[in-house]
């Protein structure tokens, strides 16, 4: 096992350059030699106004984004993986075991109910239907989303409660790092306790998070560190 | 651990500077990838992009012009598969792949029942237990959620989306290591479309099947494929992550693919 003082996410020299070329070859620069050390316990918060760049650096962290130069290294099974330069089907395999993604907005196919939904992130990593069904059946519990709608797909559901759904997507099984993209923007007071909750029992269990909160309490209740990305505004 | 050997695993098809050529017009061009078991990889781009020409190569139904493909073969290991005999090549085609085509008319026999479609490929590969085959076909009509009672009736008499689920079972059957699928959504209305990308999705879980899958409809692509093959005018000008191409798209064609697509 790797010590645990080692960082869990290691952002060297990370920039992010969007060129649009069907908008005349527009540039829009967004941060440039950015670089950022989480470690377990660790809960960063990602902090400036909006436009400033914090989703695509999570995005970018996540993968999901290809950044124009830097490197993202992850502790990936005790080695450090960049996830900038990983094959895809080894970003998938950092994704299934590592590295958890909450988004504001549920993006699920039609039709699965979602207790199968919850259910799913424990299938993929090889727990046994019977007792992925009743981790769910927990979670969802926990996360006070009423039982009638458990068989039902979340499509129809309020945006608190589909967000409530990605949650307990995320945190039904421990990812030793979690990136958090508002994860609260459409909770109410006691729903956000919970889920502040289910951040803070992550943290103590030794995850490592990056977060981005528009919600002041929230931010205060779970950072460790803010991290003001418009230090590494890229010139325009 | 079962994820790191899947990560590691040898690959199961080899493409390296595959071309087509009709003539002086270029088909599909200089394409080179490689995929191991169990991922699905999606070829996207617009009618007359190459995808069909690339897939036609790639099940060994059109010979390339230049460029090898191997793959990891049951009876012979790795090998290229235009270097097969021509029988031992239908053979490896009918025992390692499916073929699932976008209108089941192409892959169904339409005289013969359902059931005895579903069940013809174990015939082919060599089973002669009338009871054992029979139970299979049902068993897979009820997992592509069929009524299991309509097995003898002529695939006429089912609608679209029943005869695409048909074609699906019939191709899954012998247990394939790769499945090619040509828009297998693309006639069906968008709720029995759903239906079938649920279904699809989890049974390439479930049997850690590996999908070449040919698209024009990015949703399909964001919903089934693990990774992207972006063709324009017969060449990859883009490949990767679905999520990195279809979120951060790199090329100048690809963010007009994207940025085209309409929302609802």
């Amino acid at each position: 096992m790797s010590s645990p003082t080692k960082p869990l996410i290691v952002v060297e020299d990370l920039s992010k350059t969007f060129v649009l070329h069907n908008a005349d070859s527009a540039v829009i620069p967004v941060f440039s030699k950015l670089r950022m050390e989480v470690s377990a316990g660790e809960c960063l918060v990602l902090s400036g106004d909006s436009g400033v760049g914090k989703s695509t650096l999570m995005r970018s962290i996540y993968g999901n984004y290809s950044p124009t130069t830097g490197s993202v290294r992850v502790l990936h099974d005790g080695e450090y993986v960049d996830i900038t330069q990983a094959s895809p089907h080894t970003i998938l395999d950092i994704r299934r075991r590592t590295l958890g993604y909450v988004s504001q907005f549920l993006r699920v196919i039609p039709r699965i109910s979602t207790l199968r939904l919850v259910m799913e992130p424990l299938l993929e990593n090889g727990v046994n239907p019977a007792e992925a069904e009743a981790r769910a059946a927990k979670m969802l519990s926990a996360l006070r989303l009423p039982e009638a709608h458990w068989r039902l797909p979340p499509a129809t559901f309020s945006g608190g409660e589909q967000q409530r759904v990605n949650i307990a997507r995320s945190f039904i099984r421990q990812y030793p790092v979690l990136l958090l993209d508002e994860p609260t923007a459409s909770l109410d007071a006691e729903n956000r306790a919970i889920v502040v909750d289910l951040i803070q029992e992550a943290l103590d269990g030794g995850a490592a998070m990056i977060g981005i909160f528009h919600d002041l309490d929230v931010r205060d209740a779970v950072a460790t560190r803010l991290f003001p990305v418009a230090e590494f505004k890229a010139a325009a | 651990m079962n994820a790191i050997s899947k990560v590691e695993a040898a690959p199961l098809l080899k493409v390296d500077g595959l071309s087509k050529w009709y003539g002086h017009i270029p088909g599909c061009m200089d394409v080179s990838f490689e995929m191991r078991p169990g991922e699905v990889l999606g070829i996207v781009g617009e009618s007359g992009s190459g995808k069909t020409t690339l897939l036609n190569c790639l099940s060994g139904r059109l010979p390339p012009s230049a460029g090898r493909i191997e793959f990891d073969t049951r009876r012979f290991g790795l090998r290229d598969i235009y270097t097969l005999s021509e029988p031992d090549r239908r053979r490896m085609q009918r025992e390692d792949w499916g073929f699932v085509h976008q209108n089941p008319r192409d892959g169904l026999r339409m005289r013969v029942s359902g059931g005895a479609n579903v069940a013809e490929p174990l015939m082919n590969m060599g089973q002669r237990h009338y009871g054992a085959m029979r139970q299979a076909t049902l068993d897979w009509l009820s997992r592509v959620e069929l009524d299991t009672t309509r097995i003898d009736d002529k695939p006429r008499n089912f609608s679209g989306g029943m005869q695409q689920r048909i074609q699906v079972a019939r191709n899954l059957i012998h247990g394939p290591k790769l499945v090619f699928m040509d828009e297998p959504t693309g006639g069906l209305d968008v709720s029995v479309q759903a239906r079938l990308l649920d279904l699809l999705r989890e049974l390439v879980r479930d049997l850690d099947l590996a999908v070449i899958i040919v698209t024009h409809d990015m949703a399909v692509a964001r919903l089934m494929a693990d990774r992207l093959l972006v063709m324009r005018r017969g060449q990859v000008v883009e490949t990767g992550l679905t999520d990195q191409v279809l979120d951060d798209p790199q090329h100048a064609y690809t963010q007009l693919l994207v940025s085209s697509v309409l929302q609802i």
